[in-house]
């Protein structure tokens, strides 16, 4: 199978309209014969099911949550980018593009990218329309803030709560539809399989958590809007439940991976403090605005941070890069400060952890100035650590945050798999290596409002109206396979409980799969991953029975996939012989130690095709042409 | 520290339910109430026992999910604070906690801490948005909102939908949640042309819920997480009773 992305021909200002004029379109009067799931109710599964349920189609939606409402979008905090210019500060569609493009490392597609900065405005008014409360200026218009990696100011925002008030809209449009009986919610369903019918999506299998009951669902196509898998790592910033079972169960059905090993660090997170740690907490990235960071030059210095003199204070990247100092990207802060602490310089009980320090911003603007920039962040700070980050400094360490990698989608967001799509957080698409600030909120709904809608109908136009009953084989043979999965994680009855095996899977991934990675950490990470595998599979505990609420249970399959995919994203990583973005390779970097991209041999979506258990993944490349922008290195010094 | 924990175990809504006694050992003071948990299910699963039902997704107090009665206070003592959110720190060496899901008779108990809160967002479907189709929006800038009304329209919207309000409230009445999103709506210039079946239909779908009603004592405001000000409930009633007025049913 050669991969087409179905780029549109034409200049890449007329991509998007031209190929939207030329899709097929079904009839408002026909909409209503086709049924359509969307899985996952985040800002790019609600506002796909809204849109789509106002266009007239049936639709199921599913999530593990008790309510639609709660999925993790809810938890973003920064903002929303968009091209408004509102500012009259010289941003633009191209602009925007131009910093989506170069943020990610120049590994995204430009055609994706360049709509993505389109609808962008779009995204805003439709927010706007439906109540969502947008800071503004005292004239009563829209204000906006700067965010990393942009020279113009656009990202709107919602104090530090923009994610929820986006999905709080996106779930009324989508309330609205099940008030009108056009969207059907299933909460607390977790999909455990998809089902393929003659090469094309026409179902999932899922299993209601509160009573353990198995079940088939048909559609005409499935729509999976599940998220990011950080949660590999075990700790990051995700919600507990995030997890990668629905695209991966995809991929073992025949959709392709696309750049799994793509995944942000964030530098700005509140640390570890014990063994018993199960998330870690954001603190916004703005903070680095005011804040110096440092650890002690000597190392193993245990003595309190205000007891250590200036001169024996290593402010480390004012040092390094002294053009951007505190506010290099966030790729390159984590990597320095795990490089500081690994040096055993960090700071803290753990001395895994660098000072972020405000005594210098409050001398110079006051304690008042600074609280009115980050208050709440101090305070969110003080509820988790118990410590006044005014009279003595924030420790922070990165953490995992985001991922760039997901199924691989064409311009219309279909994977491999005829009829599926997806959409998202869980789609490889516009992000390249690194995500740009302020922009999965812009992609999770640029996605669900402006580009299913469209590009659906294009493939339902041709599909026909006929439904495929779920007592065919195809499905019948899921839910077995289903059932026996689950059958044989609870009999296993070993001495380990997910929760151990999961700790352990993600350290193996932290140390060889995260901030930097070798070719000899990855083939040992290899190697371990396998291991735990194995006896993940001959020693887990799970208790209790299918026939219930069971969280042990949940969290089990969940992990098994994770053990699967932690062995895919490896295998990424030691393939991409090349730094780029998130993706630090220590043997190819430049004579300063920066990312070493090779645009030469590495300018392609790595997409992975599942060949079966215990067989290595085929690798099949989307090469990638820049035919509007000049790909050029990156340099912060 | 060591802690005694009294928790309500019940098997599913058909059983009845009871307290059962724990000990946890060597918790730290860092400890969030929810890894506390954490540490007293591990040990449950290596025993082999049935480990504790609760709710939680997001542990970073904005996905509502969590929400636990704690020494009878929803959210346990730290004010405007989610379960999530609460560490051991405010408890000492030597504590009895009794922990207790939400007990409302419109929030039936699933299995142990779990309750069910679907009756929040069917009050929400019974009419709590504005209809707008995608792609049909105006110009976001087309219509200015003064600050003070978009600032107050955010501090409603803030509602996670945990359900303490419920929760603390000895009626069990549900006003401050639908308050919260009537004030939202209507504060803004996009929600008006709607305002008024709005606000009928969502007390209507309360009511048919079985939430109690207001008698102002304020604990839904004082156990609100998001810190939710009661006097959302007052203008719900305006806008009701203006509705009922107007409405000539």
């Amino acid at each position: 199978m050669t991969l087409n992305a179905k780029i549109p021909e034409g200049p890449i200002e007329e991509k998007w309209t031209h190929h939207k004029d030329h899709l097929k379109l079904v009839s408002p009067a026909n909409k209503r014969k086709f049924d359509l799931i969307v899985v996952g109710t985040g800002l790019a599964g609600a506002s796909a099911a809204a849109s789509l349920a106002e266009l007239g189609y049936n639709v199921k939606v599913f999530c593990f949550q008790d309510s639609p409402r709660r999925a993790h979008s809810i938890a973003a905090q920064g903002g929303i980018n968009a091209a408004k210019n509102y500012q009259n500060d010289g941003d633009s569609v191209w602009r925007l593009f131009y910093d989506t493009i170069k943020g990610g490392d120049y590994r995204a597609r430009e055609a994706n990218v360049y709509r993505l900065a389109e609808l962008s405005v779009n995204i805003i008014d439709q927010a706007v329309a439906q109540g969502v409360p947008f800071a503004r200026e005292y004239g009563g218009l829209l204000a906006n803030r700067s965010f990393g990696g942009a020279q113009v100011s656009r990202t709107f925002y919602a104090r530090g709560q923009t994610g929820q008030q986006l999905l709080l809209g996106a779930i009324s449009a989508m309330n609205r539809q099940v008030d009108l009986g056009r969207v059907e919610v299933y909460p607390r369903h977790e999909m455990l399989d998809l089902v393929v019918v003659d090469g094309r999506a026409r179902g999932i299998v899922a299993r209601n958590l509160l009573t353990g009951e198995i079940r088939s669902f048909s559609a005409h196509a499935v729509i999976l809007a599940t998220g990011g898998y950080g949660n590999v790592y075990y700790l990051s910033t995700n919600a507990k439940g995030s997890n990668a079972t629905a695209i991966w169960r995809a991929y073992k059905r025949g959709a392709f991976f696309g750049n799994p090993c793509f995944s942000q660090i964030h530098p700005t997170c509140i640390p570890v403090s014990g063994h018993y740690q199960s998330k870690l907490t954001l603190m916004s990235e703005s903070l680095r605005n005011d804040g110096r960071v440092w650890v002690p030059k000597k190392k193993g210095d245990r003595r309190p941070p205000n007891e250590i003199p200036e001169d024996e204070r290593d402010y480390f990247l004012e040092r390094k890069y002294p053009a951007f100092g505190n506010l290099v990207p966030r790729d390159v802060a984590s990597r320095n400060i795990k490089e500081v602490c690994d040096e055993g310089r960090g700071v803290g009980p753990t001395g895994m952890a660098v000072y972020l320090d405000f005594s210098d911003a409050i001398k110079r603007l006051g304690r008042d100035v600074i609280e009115q920039r980050y208050g709440n962040l101090f305070e969110m700070y003080e509820r988790i650590t118990g410590e006044d980050a005014y009279e003595t400094p924030m420790r922070i360490y990165p953490a995992v945050h985001y991922i760039m990698g997901g199924l691989w989608v064409d311009y219309n967001l279909m994977t491999t798999i005829p009829g599926l799509y997806a959409l998202g957080e869980c789609n490889f698409s516009d992000h390249g290596a690194n995500r740009l600030g302020a922009s999965a909120l812009m992609q999770g709904l640029a996605d669900g409002y402006f580009i299913i809608p469209y590009t659906i109908g294009d493939y339902l136009a041709d599909l026909g109206f006929e439904k495929v009953d779920t007592e065919h084989p195809a499905f019948k043979e899921a839910e077995k396979e289903v059932r026996e999965s689950i059958k044989r994680l609870l009999s296993i009855n070993g001495r380990r409980t997910v929760d151990e095996i999961h700790r352990e899977l993600g350290k193996v991934m932290w140390d060889y799969v995260g901030i930097v990675r070798s070719e000899e950490g990855l083939n040992k990470a290899l190697g371990m991953i396998r291991d735990l595998r194995e006896e993940f599979w001959r020693n887990v505990k799970v208790v209790g029975s299918e026939r219930e609420l069971n969280a042990s249970l949940e969290k089990a399959g969940r992990v098994a996939d994770f053990l699967e995919l932690a062995e895919l994203m490896a295998i990424d990583a030691l393939h991409r012989k090349e730094s780029c973005g998130c993706h630090f390779r220590v043997e190819y970097q430049t004579e300063e130690g920066e990312a070493q991209r090779d645009d030469e041999h590495f300018a392609y979506v790595a997409a992975w095709e599942y060949q079966g258990p215990d067989q290595p993944p085929r690798l099949h490349k989307e090469e990638l042409s820049f035919e509007f922008v000049t790909p050029t290195q990156r340099s912060y010094k | 520290m060591d802690l005694t924990l009294k928790i309500w175990r019940q098997k599913d809504a058909q059983s009845e339910g009871r307290f059962v006694t724990y000990q946890v050992t060597d918790i730290s003071p860092d400890m969030s109430f929810l890894e506390m948990l954490d540490v007293l299910n591990e040990d449950l699963i290596r025993k082999g026992e049935d480990p504790v039902a609760f709710d939680h997704d997001c542990r970073e107090g904005i996905c509502g999910a969590c929400g636990l009665y704690i020494n009878g206070r929803a959210h346990g003592p730290l004010k405007g604070t989610t379960t999530c959110q609460l560490h051991m720190r405010h408890f000492r060496d030597g504590d009895t906690i009794v922990v207790e899901p939400w007990r409302a008779g419109p929030f039936p108990v699933i299995k142990d801490l779990v309750v069910d809160r679907s009756a929040l967002d069917r009050i929400l479907r019974a009419g709590g948005y504005i209809s707008v189709n995608t792609g049909s929006a105006p110009e976001a800038n087309s219509i200015p909102v003064p600050k003070e009304a978009a600032d107050e329209a955010f501090d409603a919207a803030t509602c996670i939908g945990c359900g303490a309000c419920v929760a603390a409230c000895k009626n069990a009445s549900a006003m401050l949640f639908v308050a919260a999103k009537v004030s939202h709506l209507s504060l803004l210039p996009q929600g008006q042309v709607e305002k008024r079946q709005r606000v009928l239909r969502m007390v209507a779908q309360m009511d048919e819920e079985g939430f109690g009603n207001c008698t102002n004592t304020y604990a839904c405001e004082a156990e609100c997480p998001k810190e939710i000000s009661v006097s959302h409930i007052a203008r719900m009633n305006r806008e009701y009773l203006a509705a009922l007025l107007t409405s000539g049913k």
